[in-house]
């Protein structure tokens, strides 16, 4: 018992991490329809900002974070501006393969320019476990849970309450009918671009907090589960994604715990199809039927 | 079989999706060579029965029986590639040619049942293989000439005109050898002459073939002149059916049509 | 064949490309002998990766389902083969068979539920049942799990390796061309109206998966006796997205775009060799630049013919797509 709940606790700090991912995954699935294959790499470089910017430059860890997630913003606008915009009319399958092409691009450079070597994130925070009634949780655990769950209040009231958030919304219902209403979707698409990346960016520096070894190959497999949550939440809803990351991280550590590492992936991605045969639409997306 | 014969018959179909009821309690008999109108306001379930006959929807309640000779069957539920290969065919309100495809394929895809040969003659091109890909072809030109598509048999779907497009459908439904045809709304975008044309063309096909057919059509003018029998849908619902001179007179039509107030 | 009609002649120029193409190997390979093996390297691999893009191509091009997964057929193949050379020697092309109908067995296995789904969920579905398959195998005593696979007989030549990717090209243009193939495209284009003009269509995607997943298991089966050792980083899930791009690069639906794009695409990395580091960036710069600038792929959906080639060297080059 004391075991299950100690993953369990491990299972909310991966999860969230799943779940700063996916939203990325899902905001800009839910705008132009695109899984964004560079999504997990954006992440890569969320960590490596954060890296450099603890060790070369000695920055505190709170300008540290904004840092990582304000250069992952600029570059997710970036690529979607230069590889994306210019394939918006042609058919996915030709804008899927480009953003496979920019993930290996960033992959490659990055092994390039970091070298293909693992680096030891620096420990800022003491990783001494607290006793919660036998449960062992670090102060690494927690700062990431609670930065995570701050982090998607924050995207929750910028979506739901503000004008620019009812615009991405518009935007992801109906493109045209948005921009007849006057809004600049280009612009909109763009900030989502933006707003994913940067929760790609912290989820990065994240990672590099409970598990401190980081390096260029880091974002793929991430990436994959992250996506697999969006899915698995109903891919376009931003509760779903929070939802889809917490169990995938929870299913994760359970199955680590309580059969074997190596079964842990293709658990995660057994309980995908599982829910794509169940209900296509995931757990908390909308099903429609085509029109005949 | 007699020609007063039914060869349709539906029994209380109903069909819901989650709370809404599109059709609710509908039967209706189609006698073999008829060509009945189905019409009603948008939104009234007309398409909805065309998805229930054809199998696209399983029906919630309620049966389809073909008959055949001297045997009956219930085809309600089965997949709509077995209910073609029964013998209903059908076009689409929406268009749904195969757009990437020529003409022709468009049309030949339509054999694909009743003239086929087993894989094995496909991977190593058996004189069967030639043999019945040129009865296919030729077939296939032959319906395409019915339909005054013979011309543009090998451009692509998607370059064809929008009467050319209807007509394309009614060409590839007709190769699949039905003998009910289910017409939803071939005159939709056509002007008076390719309407006045289309209704010929109805009727041509229908001798031709010795068909039976069943039509949603918006086009009242059309549906008057063609049908010999007009079933009316409102909500869901049969409010009328008879002959086109009774239904113009029924005063619940008119008001389903016009509002309560007239 | 006398009695083909005028419309089947279009067909013949791009048979007789593809066929030139692949003889135009085979030559290369009669003076392999004289070959360094580095060279006879590549060709074999070309060879392996024309079987698998056409194999991709049948299920994404032609039939239209999105299939992220392919390296996990390859895999089945590829192991199961290796294993029944190592354990039961039975003979080279019975262990090739054995794989192939393996990967067809567990395609249609995957297949019936699976594509059910469409566009990307049927991606994301099968990327996960490939995934799934490599853990499978990284999990296995029988496979060796990560340590990999050694001990395979090296029997595969290029002459078994261009053999076998002539037949793949030559049964896919011929199912291509016949009403079982004119199904197969009627699915892609929709799949509501194949069904109305009375084609099974979950048979039809099945048939395709399985076709699809037999020849991918067969170039898994010719890649293990090749390599003499086969580890499950071999065929994971990148192994699926060089297949899913040198298809959609070549152009979906068209066979012989797959078999330029296979050998562009294995030619180029071994050209930008010489840039040692820079190599892996340069390879996907270029594939971002070819999709920006010609997002339909090489070829389109059109196939080539010789009278294209003859019309491109007297100077007349058309473009329609």
């Amino acid at each position: 018992m004391g075991l299950f709940v100690q993953q369990i606790v491990n299972g909310l700090a991966l999860g969230s991490i799943y779940a700063l991912i996916a939203l990325g995954y899902t905001m800009v699935y839910g705008i132009i329809r695109l899984i964004n294959f560079a999504h997990g790499d954006i992440y890569m470089i969320g960590a490596f900002v954060g890296y450099f910017a603890l060790t070369t430059f000695n920055l505190p860890f709170g300008v540290s974070l904004v840092l990582a997630m304000l250069i992952p913003a600029i570059l997710g606008m970036l690529i979607e501006r230069v590889a994306y915009r210019p394939l918006r009319k042609s058919p996915s399958i030709a804008v899927l393969i480009t953003a496979i092409g920019v993930s290996l691009l960033i992959e490659n450079l990055a092994i390039l320019w970091f070298s293909p070597d693992p680096r030891p994130f620096p420990q800022i925070f003491p990783n001494m476990p607290l006793d919660f009634f036998g449960i062992k949780i670090s102060i690494p655990q927690i700062i990431v849970f609670l930065t995570s769950v701050a982090l998607m209040i924050a995207l929750n009231f910028l979506v739901q309450k503000t004008k620019i958030g009812k615009a991405m919304r518009a935007v992801s219902q109906d493109k045209e009918a948005a921009s007849l209403m006057g809004i600049d979707t280009d612009r909109i698409i763009s900030l989502t671009f933006a707003i994913g990346s940067a929760l790609a960016g912290a989820a990065g520096v994240m990672v590099g907090v409970i598990y401190p070894r980081i390096q260029p190959l880091m974002g793929v497999m991430p990436g994959l589960k992250a996506f697999v949550s969006a899915v698995l939440g109903g891919i376009g809803s931003i509760p779903g994604a929070m939802l889809g990351g917490l169990i995938m991280g929870l299913t994760e550590s359970l199955v680590t715990a309580l059969i074997s590492s190596t079964w842990r992936d293709a658990i995660a991605f057994g309980l995908l199809i599982v829910i794509l045969l169940v209900k296509p639409s995931g757990i908390l997306g909308k099903s429609t039927r085509e029109k005949v | 079989m007699t020609e007063n014969q039914n060869i349709l018959e539906a029994n209380s179909l109903t069909m819901s999706f989650g709370g809404l009821t599109a059709v609710a309690n509908l039967s209706f008999c189609l006698r073999k060579g008829e060509l009945v109108g189905l019409i009603g306001p948008n939104g009234a379930g007309k398409t909805t029965v065309f998805n229930m006959l054809t199998g696209v929807y399983a029906p919630t309640e309620g049966s389809i029986l073909l008959n055949q000779g001297d045997k009956k069957q219930a085809i309600s539920g089965l997949p709509p590639y077995k209910i073609t290969q029964k013998g209903i065919a059908r076009t689409f309100q929406n268009i749904r040619l195969f757009n990437k495809l020529s003409v022709l394929d468009n049309v030949r895809i339509a054999f694909h049942f009743s003239r086929s040969y087993s894989m094995f003659h496909s991977f190593f091109l058996t004189p069967l293989f030639w043999r019945e890909e040129k009865k296919i072809t030729a077939d296939a030109t032959e319906l395409l000439a019915l339909l005054r598509l013979e011309e543009r048999k090998n451009d692509l779907a998607k370059n064809l005109s929008y009467g050319e497009m209807r007509r394309l459908e009614i060409a590839r439904a007709l190769a699949t050898h039905p003998q009910i045809l289910l017409l939803d709304e071939p005159a939709a975008g056509m002007n008076p002459q390719e309407t006045e044309e289309l209704s010929e063309l109805i009727n041509l096909i229908r001798e031709k073939f010795s068909l039976t057919i069943l039509l949603i059509e918006h086009d009242m003018s059309l549906v008057m002149k063609l049908c010999e029998k007009i079933m009316v849908l409102d909500y869901g619902m049969m409010i009328a059916s008879g002959t086109p001179e009774e239904i113009c007179h029924s005063k619940r039509v008119i008001e389903a049509y016009l509002g309560e107030e007239v | 064949m006398a009695q083909q009609t005028k419309k089947n002649s279009t067909y013949d120029g791009y048979i007789a490309l593809a066929s030139a193409l692949l003889l135009l190997i085979l030559n290369l390979i009669l003076v392999s002998g004289k070959m360094p093996a580095y060279y006879s390297g590549i060709l074999g691999f070309m060879g392996i990766n024309i079987i698998l893009a056409v194999s991709l191509n049948l299920i994404n091009g032609i039939a239209g389902q999105f299939s992220l997964g392919h390296a996990g057929f390859m895999a089945i193949g590829a192991y199961v083969s290796a294993l029944i050379s190592i354990y039961l020697q039975w003979p080279f092309i019975v262990a090739l068979l054995c794989g192939g109908l393996a990967a067809a067995f567990i395609g249609i296995l995957i297949g019936l539920p699976t594509l059910r789904l469409k566009g990307d969920y049927l991606a994301i579905a099968t990327l996960g049942l490939g995934e799934i398959i490599r853990v499978v195998i990284l999990n296995l005593d029988i496979t060796k799990g990560a340590r990999g696979l050694t001990g395979i007989p090296r029997t595969t030549t290029i002459f078994w390796v261009e053999a076998i990717a002539i037949i793949t090209v030559i049964v896919t243009i011929n199912l291509m061309r016949s009403t079982h193939g004119r199904a197969l495209l009627s699915i892609r284009e929709d799949e509501i109206a194949a069904e109305a003009m009375g084609i099974n269509t979950t048979y039809y995607k099945v048939f395709a998966f399985a076709t699809g997943a037999f020849f991918a298991g067969i170039a898994g089966g010719l890649f293990a006796h090749i390599m003499g050792y086969i580890a499950p980083k071999n065929f994971d899930f990148m192994r699926s997205i060089e297949i899913l791009v040198i298809v959609v690069l070549g152009g979906l639906g068209s066979i012989t775009g797959s078999i330029v794009a296979t050998i562009v695409l294995t030619v180029l990395p071994e050209a930008l060799r010489g840039f040692a580091q820079y190599r892996m960036v340069l390879y996907s710069a270029m594939l971002i630049m070819m999709m920006l600038f010609r997002p339909q792929g090489l070829l389109g959906t059109r196939e080539l013919k010789v009278s294209d080639v003859f019309k491109f060297f007297s100077g007349g080059g058309e473009r329609d797509d």
